[in-house]
């Protein structure tokens, strides 16, 4: 398909969007003008809400780092969202445990939460490759167990003194919190690792022998297996490293959002990155735009909130809407091109 | 083929997603009305130029119509802006389940976008963002209830943080009143206290409660102390929130299952007394007392017992016109009840409101026990008592200091339940 095409699909699909979400706001008897004003202005109005809306980009460009290597390798990995909060709670611990300057409790949490996140996956991987249990289910099963983790932390051992309540913990000392531009919430750290795991990611898969294999295990893993290449061993690493980076979106919740651990660490990020990833189409550099965009719709949903009094799910509801109509496009899309070689192999053989 | 599967996963992702902001009542911010104005506050970032309507910034950790805490503190802020003509921003639901991705400093920031001369954060699960946002913004009054960072004699005391006050009511009296109540109407002599999460406040509140229950029971009906059970049972935070605390609906129903005949809530919302609704419309013979809010006995009103609720609307108001005058300076203000109306709503930050559950006879008694209290009579933190563990907490005839009680570290004695 030309680009041409592609860009005309690309705008039915806009506009499909367009219109369905100008139906619920209407639905919801939202101004339309303040609605659209507030879209720019609540994630772009003032250099502190440039800042939060980077802040919400960072966690998904991580996700959806993350979600970019287990796409390669053919698996569908929801239990993203677990290893987010896998990675944050290993870089709580380090903040409450490690003392020391901030240059080091960093270091030590970036790398925790990179470890932490990179066995939750493995756990995926190996209920997937050893017990034969799909990754979708397993992924599921362990999001669970991670939510139930941080409950316990939270409440727990890692509870305020003399305080049992799921609010979260102590916030963890200076030396753990992401140093951020002065007077904003932003963190220049938060984004240079976000940026850092995606371009290595980028580059990993299509500049190196193991993107190569990883990604014939994700498209044929039988032909990949006969051509020698130990897939369930890629599949083992495609969840490490996938399950690492979103630990490290976990740290960065934690260390330069939260400053402490709270239940709701992830955020529902990890989900939100599934649909990103989608519509970039497994594509490292799309990832980009999109998911400004996400974080762009999600800073405007708080704003709309406040400024206007709509339903803090509305931004939700906008996005799913997106991503239904591109997906739907994209469907009929291909399954015209279907239709149509078939069409010409059904004229050839006449 | 990849299209088909992600067209088949995708309405189980975005309900996935959908999880984490979804939720069943209606959000968010309001403006109410702005008539006339009234004179500009001096607080520097805030007010520019005179006269404009005052604007109250209010955050709230539950919907402001849950028949409970959000609720009284939402009607608090309606009475001051009605009373000052001014404008009221509200943000409610502010709490890990509904809005995750919000912050305290985030919403206070556009509050004082919006013009907010006073910004109050109602819970206590507020504390560290509120913390952050003062020190983000030292000039703009705020209020932290309840918290105890203005307090120069408590444990968390914050010096560089002039403009950040705290005031919250003293619920301590509502509570015996509601215990007292509870342990007047008891046929099996078994309470239970349905509590949110643990700490100061709520052992603080849950121990007042047990305090008056068991005056009622021995001091008025002359019972014996050992015949009277208490039990507390803690979901985990102020409100159910799925997948993060204990339901408060099961709980409740664990209660009545082992024979509680009264359940006193020490949560946000009004689970207790709708399971004694329907509990009590099947036959049973049981009660509950809610919490908070004044019209939380209309849920199940021949079920109910009293409530025990906050009328923030005068305290609210006081500290709005210390703003308007330029007056607002961070102090701690631990607020009782009018006793000479504890129902008086532009008096009395605590009150009482007798349900219809309650006997005319036990009402009376329930009547004289307040006024024991208003009086100075009756000090029901006074020793001896001891903790939970045995240990003395206070030597005979010693009462306790408001620091004791503030900082209530433990149960007491005669109390079951776990205390941290």
């Amino acid at each position: 398909m030309n680009a041409l095409q592609q860009t005309k699909y690309f705008a039915g699909a806009i506009t499909i969007s367009l219109v369905v979400s100008i139906f619920f706001l209407w639905l919801v008897e939202a101004p339309l003008v303040d609605t659209a004003k507030l879209l720019v202005e609540g994630a772009f109005g003032t250099n502190q809400r440039i800042g939060d809306t980077f802040m919400i980009w960072v966690p998904l460009l991580l996700a959806s780092a993350s979600l970019v290597v287990t796409f390669s390798a053919g698996l569908w990995n929801i239990g993203v969202e677990g290893q987010i909060v896998a990675g944050a709670v290993a870089a709580s611990f380090v903040a409450r445990e490690v003392q020391g300057s901030t240059a080091v409790v960093l270091t030590l949490m970036v790398i925790g939460g990179f470890v932490g996140g990179a066995l939750w996956g493995l756990l995926v991987g190996v209920l997937r490759v050893r017990g034969g249990v799909n990754e979708i289910f397993g992924g599921i099963g362990l999001n669970f167990v991670a939510t139930g983790l941080i409950v316990y932390l939270v409440i727990g051992p890692w509870s305020r003194d003399g305080v049992a309540s799921t609010g979260g913990t102590e916030p963890f000392g200076p030396q753990a919190w992401f140093p951020t531009i002065d007077g904003l919430r932003v963190s220049p750290l938060a984004l240079i690792i976000a940026f850092v795991a995606l371009v290595s990611v980028m580059f990993l898969l299509s500049k190196t022998h193991f993107g190569l294999r990883l990604r014939a295990t994700g498209k044929n893993s039988l032909a990949a297996n006969r051509f020698g290449i130990a897939t369930s061993r890629y599949l083992l690493m495609a969840f490490i490293i996938g399950g690492g980076i979103a630990g490290l979106a976990g740290v960065t919740q934690a260390g330069a959002v939260y400053h402490r651990l709270v239940p709701s660490i992830s955020g529902g990020y990890g989900f939100l990155a599934i649909l990103i990833v989608l519509l970039a189409r497994f594509r490292g550099l799309w990832v980009i735009p999109i998911a400004l965009f996400f974080a762009t719709i999600a800073m405007a949903s708080f704003q709309w909130q406040l400024r206007l009094g709509l339903h803090s799910a509305l931004g939700g509801v906008i996005q799913g809407v997106l991503v239904l109509s591109i997906v739907l496009v994209m469907g009929y899309q291909e399954g015209r091109q279907h239709r149509e070689q078939s069409n010409i192999r059904g004229n050839t053989a006449l | 083929m990849r299209w088909k599967l992600m067209m088949l996963l995708l309405p189980a992702l975005l309900a996935l997603g959908a999880c984490s902001s979804s939720d069943d009542t209606e959000s968010a911010l309001t403006s109410q009305s702005a008539a006339t104005t009234v004179a500009a506050t001096t607080v520097a970032a805030v007010a520019t130029e005179a006269p404009e309507p005052f604007k109250l910034g209010l955050i709230l950790v539950g919907p402001r119509d849950d028949r409970g805490y959000s609720q009284a503190h939402f009607e608090g802020g309606t009475y001051a802006v009605e009373k000052l003509q001014g404008e009221l921003i509200v943000v409610d639901k502010v709490n890990p389940a509904d809005s995750p991705n919000i912050t305290i400093p985030q919403i206070v920031d556009d509050m004082i976008d919006q013009g907010a001369h006073l910004i109050i954060a109602t819970s206590d699960d507020m504390k560290d963002g509120i913390l952050e946002a003062a020190a983000a913004h030292p000039d703009v009054p705020m209020i932290h209830a309840s918290g105890d960072s203005a307090w120069a004699d408590g444990k968390a005391y914050h010096a560089e943080l002039p403009m950040l006050g705290n005031f919250f009511g003293q619920m301590e009296y509502g509570k015996m009143i509601a215990g007292c109540a509870a342990a007047l109407q008891s046929d099996a002599g078994k309470i239970s206290y349905l509590g949110p999460l643990i700490n100061d406040e709520t052992r603080r509140l849950v121990s007042s409660t047990f305090l008056g229950a068991r005056h009622c029971w021995t001091e008025v009906l002359g019972k014996s102390a050992s015949d009277l059970s208490f039990n507390v049972n803690w979901i985990g935070f102020w409100f159910n929130i799925p997948g993060f605390t204990l339901d408060p609906t099961v709980v409740a129903n664990e209660f009545f299952a082992s024979g509680t005949d009264v359940i006193i809530s020490g949560i946000d919302t009004t689970e207790a007394i709708v399971e004694a609704g329907k509990k009590a419309s099947a036959g049973d013979t049981v009660w509950a007392i809610p919490y908070d809010y004044e019209g939380a006995c209309a849920e199940a009103p021949t079920a109910c017992l009293g409530v025990p609720y906050f009328n923030w609307g005068p305290t609210y108001l006081k500290n709005a016109q210390s703003v308007i005058d330029g007056e607002f300076t961070a102090s701690f203000a631990w607020i009782g009840p009018d006793w000479s109306d504890i129902n008086n709503h532009d008096t009395s930050t605590i009150g009482f409101l007798k349900g219809d559950g309650l006997t005319s006879a036990n009402a009376e008694k329930l009547d004289d026990f307040i006024a024991s209290l208003g009086d100075g009579s009756l000090n029901l933190w006074t020793g001896p008592l001891n903790f939970q563990d045995g240990s003395s907490f206070l030597g005979s005839g010693v009462a306790a200091t408001d620091l004791e009680i503030w900082y209530m570290p433990s149960l007491l004695e005669g109390m079951e339940g776990p205390a941290e």
